[in-house]
């Protein structure tokens, strides 16, 4: 459904972010783009939704090449959901999840049932959220919001910048697992970029390592985990194994280690 | 400070402060109006941003009178369109520089959201960075406000009324109390203005209807009475008297006796006083004024680029038919006055150095110090005396012709420009040294009509009798009433013309 085909991005610096980067993510799926930063992620994730346009190569959203469309229709189809957030401070939840549907003129009683269901969608109470403004809400809330601000337009596509990298982990347990629940519901095809190698296994279907501007290796976590491609992949695998091995112990002091 | 200095000028007020808001007000709604799509290009196209904040920026450092001057021979008229203009044009910086740095300034991860969720730029400017940048761009138009009220008292010498006509005639004739009463009153406008503006801000952003229709009540009625103030005498097909004035007491003095005159004959009377010199004559040869008193030399030298001097008789004829021929300008006739330039010097001082006329003068000038008004170095009598007389002065200064009179009297500078008709000369026991040369050129006070009011008969009848009206001790006393003995300009206005009309009762040829 999205496929990126030898896709590079160069910046007027010379440095080369994205380097003939292939990638191809079906409908409905959850794929993971993950390592450490300067590794091009984040790049590779804005070319998608064209706030970065690439040196080379082709991005393709069900058939059609994205440089060929308006790039501010595009980006009212492709949800997009960053760390910092961004929901603008001077509008009330309901304005900051209703702006693109207003700004398509859609029907106010349209709009308002479309808050409304997003916000419980997201796991918020829409009668004690709707007319709150950003800096009363936590950081959780305010990135729900920021979920349901992306959808507004009925994206199918949502395209997330490391998305929970600043919420506490209870927080952010929380939402991914709402992410999950969310995308079932949905049919969601996600493309989310984080440097934490837990949350990319607990969320991904298929996970891209990527260093830079390549793809070191594509494939299921439990692929990742029985043959890493380069001694990089399987040190950034081992790390998460051995915490999760520790974890496992000290929760169940009873059992054998081996 | 006594109340009858106060009195006389607080009877303008209502004039003066109407027209400094109305110019104020238009001042800024423009200016904001073309600074706000500007600033909005300007964020859009960034390359632009350099160059426009440095023009605003070269505009803003050129002294204010010297932008509203400037004006004056740019648009070739005097009044409220230059004034308004220049106005304009000061008020456009503070606005445009808070709103293109406001909006720039907003969060960025707020832009890149709006960007991302699929926000064309122009809905990114208008939903997001104006909004946020509210507060700054307000708090530009504020810095506009209070400059532009300050600015505007700065329009009274091109013609504008405006507070400042309190400061120069108040400077000039050394009424104190007016002075303060136009400082004070620019400053309270400020004050409104700012607090209005602020009220009108925080209305917008809480949402708060009842201050909103308050800021707007408030700002309504006070346009309207403004409005009502400037439009009230004027009643349809009645046509009015402009009379001009340049900026010194014998100019109010006059201005005021030929007012008082053509009221009395049933005419509607302006005064435009407080102007320049080439202004006040521009304005009278395109119409925009209608009358006032000039001084035979300085349009022989500033005008006709004259520099000789061959004699009073000649010079009034040719000054007659030059103004005829290439201005239409009508010369009336002498006042029987002259207010010659001349140089003066403490009496005792002269006596001391032996120094009775310019030839004295001349050997001794590389150990003297010589002060002059603003205009005196840059005319052309100047250059023509200085050369002829072959003056080297150890120094040259400029004053306010206010001060020049102390300067010379506490022994600052020994030798001043003088007018001959200044109460002061006497007052102050100066000399004026005599021109055995013959450079300076006449300065008979002269009547000018312009083109148009030469045409009027009324007006033609009523300030007749003026001419040869008044000799040089009449004038210099109803002067020295003024700058030596604190009466207001009203009072020698009326002293003078009571002169005026025992004489002609003495002699009734």
């Amino acid at each position: 459904m999205i496929s990126l085909r030898e896709v590079s991005k160069v910046w007027p610096s010379g440095v080369c972010a994205v380097d003939r980067l292939s990638l191809e993510i079906d409908s409905g799926e959850i794929v993971v783009l993950l390592g450490s930063s300067g590794c091009g992620k984040t790049t590779t994730l804005k070319l998608i939704n064209r706030l970065v346009e690439p040196s080379a190569g082709r991005i393709l959203i069900e058939g059609r090449d994205v440089a060929d469309q308006d790039p501010v229709g595009l980006r009212r189809r492709i949800g997009y959901v960053f760390q910092g957030i961004g929901l603008f401070p001077h509008r009330s939840v309901a304005a900051n999840v209703g702006a693109i549907p207003s700004l398509l003129g859609w029907q106010a009683t349209r709009i308002e049932a479309r808050v409304d269901e997003l916000l419980e969608l997201v796991g918020l109470d829409p009668a004690s959220y709707r007319n709150r403004r950003p800096h009363e809400l936590s950081g959780g809330q305010q990135q729900r919001v920021g979920v349901a601000r992306a959808l507004a337009a009925e994206a199918s596509i949502l395209l997330m910048d490391e998305p929970f990298g600043a919420l506490d982990p209870l927080t952010r347990d929380a939402l991914q697992q709402e992410l999950l629940a969310m995308r079932r519901r949905l049919g969601l095809t996600i493309l989310l970029v984080t440097h934490d190698v837990s949350e990319a296994l607990l969320l991904a279907d298929r996970v891209a390592v990527l260093a830079a501007g390549r793809i070191l290796q594509l494939g299921t976590p439990a692929e990742l985990f029985a043959s890493p491609a380069t001694p990089e992949v399987a040190r950034l695998l081992e790390t998460s194994r051995r915490h999760a091995d520790r974890l496992h112990a000290m929760a169940h002091p009873g059992e054998s280690a081996s | 400070m006594s109340w009858l200095e106060l009195q006389e000028p607080l009877a303008h007020l209502p004039d003066y402060l109407s027209s400094h808001f109305l110019l104020t007000v238009a001042a800024l709604t423009v200016g904001a109006t073309i600074s706000l799509p500007l600033a909005a290009l300007v964020i859009q196209v960034r390359r632009l941003a350099g160059p426009v904040l440095a023009v605003a920026s070269v505009i803003q450092t050129i002294p204010g009178l010297a932008l509203l001057a400037l004006m004056v021979p740019l648009l070739g008229r005097i009044g409220v369109v230059p004034a308004l203009l220049a106005l304009i044009l000061y008020s456009v910086l503070p606005i445009l520089r808070n709103t293109v740095t406001g909006a720039l300034e907003v969060d960025r991860d707020v832009i890149e959201a709006a960007r991302g969720i699929g926000m064309t730029e122009g809905q990114i400017l208008r939903q997001v960075r104006f909004p946020l940048a509210s507060p700054v761009i307000v708090a530009g138009l504020r810095t506009a406000a209070v400059w532009t009220v300050g600015t505007a008292t700065l329009s009274t010498p091109v013609g504008a009324t405006s507070l400042g006509n309190y400061i120069f005639s108040g400077l000039q004739t050394q009424n104190m109390s007016a002075v303060l009463l136009g400082c004070v009153a620019a400053a309270a406008l400020a004050i409104s203005l700012d607090g209005l503006i602020r009220l009108a801000e925080t209305a917008a952003r809480r949402r708060d209807p009842r201050r909103a229709l308050f800021v707007g009540a408030v700002l309504l009625t006070a346009l309207g009475f403004a409005v009502r103030v400037q439009m009230g005498p004027a009643r349809a097909g009645e046509s009015s008297v402009v009379l001009g004035a340049k900026t010194f007491t014998e100019q109010y003095i006059l201005s005021r006796l030929m007012s008082n005159r053509l009221e009395a004959a049933g005419q509607r009377v302006e005064v435009r006083d407080s102007l320049g010199s080439t202004v006040v004559f521009n304005a009278l040869a395109s119409g925009e004024i209608d009358a006032y008193v000039d001084y035979a030399g300085t349009i022989w030298a500033n005008h006709m680029k004259r520099t000789n001097a061959p004699g009073r008789t000649r010079v009034l004829s040719e000054l007659a038919s030059w103004l005829d021929q290439t201005h239409g300008i009508l010369l009336l006739g002498p006042l029987g006055f002259e207010n010659a330039y001349a140089l003066a010097m403490r009496a005792d001082r002269a006596d001391a150095l032996g120094i009775r006329s310019l030839e004295d003068l001349a050997p001794r000038t590389p150990e003297l110090e010589v002060g002059g008004d603003y205009e005196f170095f840059a005319r052309p009598e100047w250059r023509a005396v200085r050369d002829r007389y072959g003056f080297r002065f150890a120094r040259q200064r400029t004053f306010d012709s206010t001060l020049m009179y102390g300067a010379v009297v506490s022994g600052h500078v020994d030798v001043i420009s003088a007018f001959s008709s200044d109460g002061r000369i006497e007052a102050f026991d100066l000399r004026v040294l005599s021109d055995p040369l013959g450079v300076f050129p006449p300065y008979d006070a002269v009547l000018l009509l312009s083109p148009e009011a030469r045409k009027r008969e009324a007006l033609l009848e009523a300030l007749r009798p003026l001419v040869d009206g008044i000799d040089d001790d009449a004038m210099r006393r109803a002067n020295k009433m003024v700058d030596v003995d604190k009466r207001t300009i009203g009072q020698a206005a009326v002293a003078l013309d009571d002169e005026i009309r025992s004489a002609a009762d003495d002699d009734p040829t």
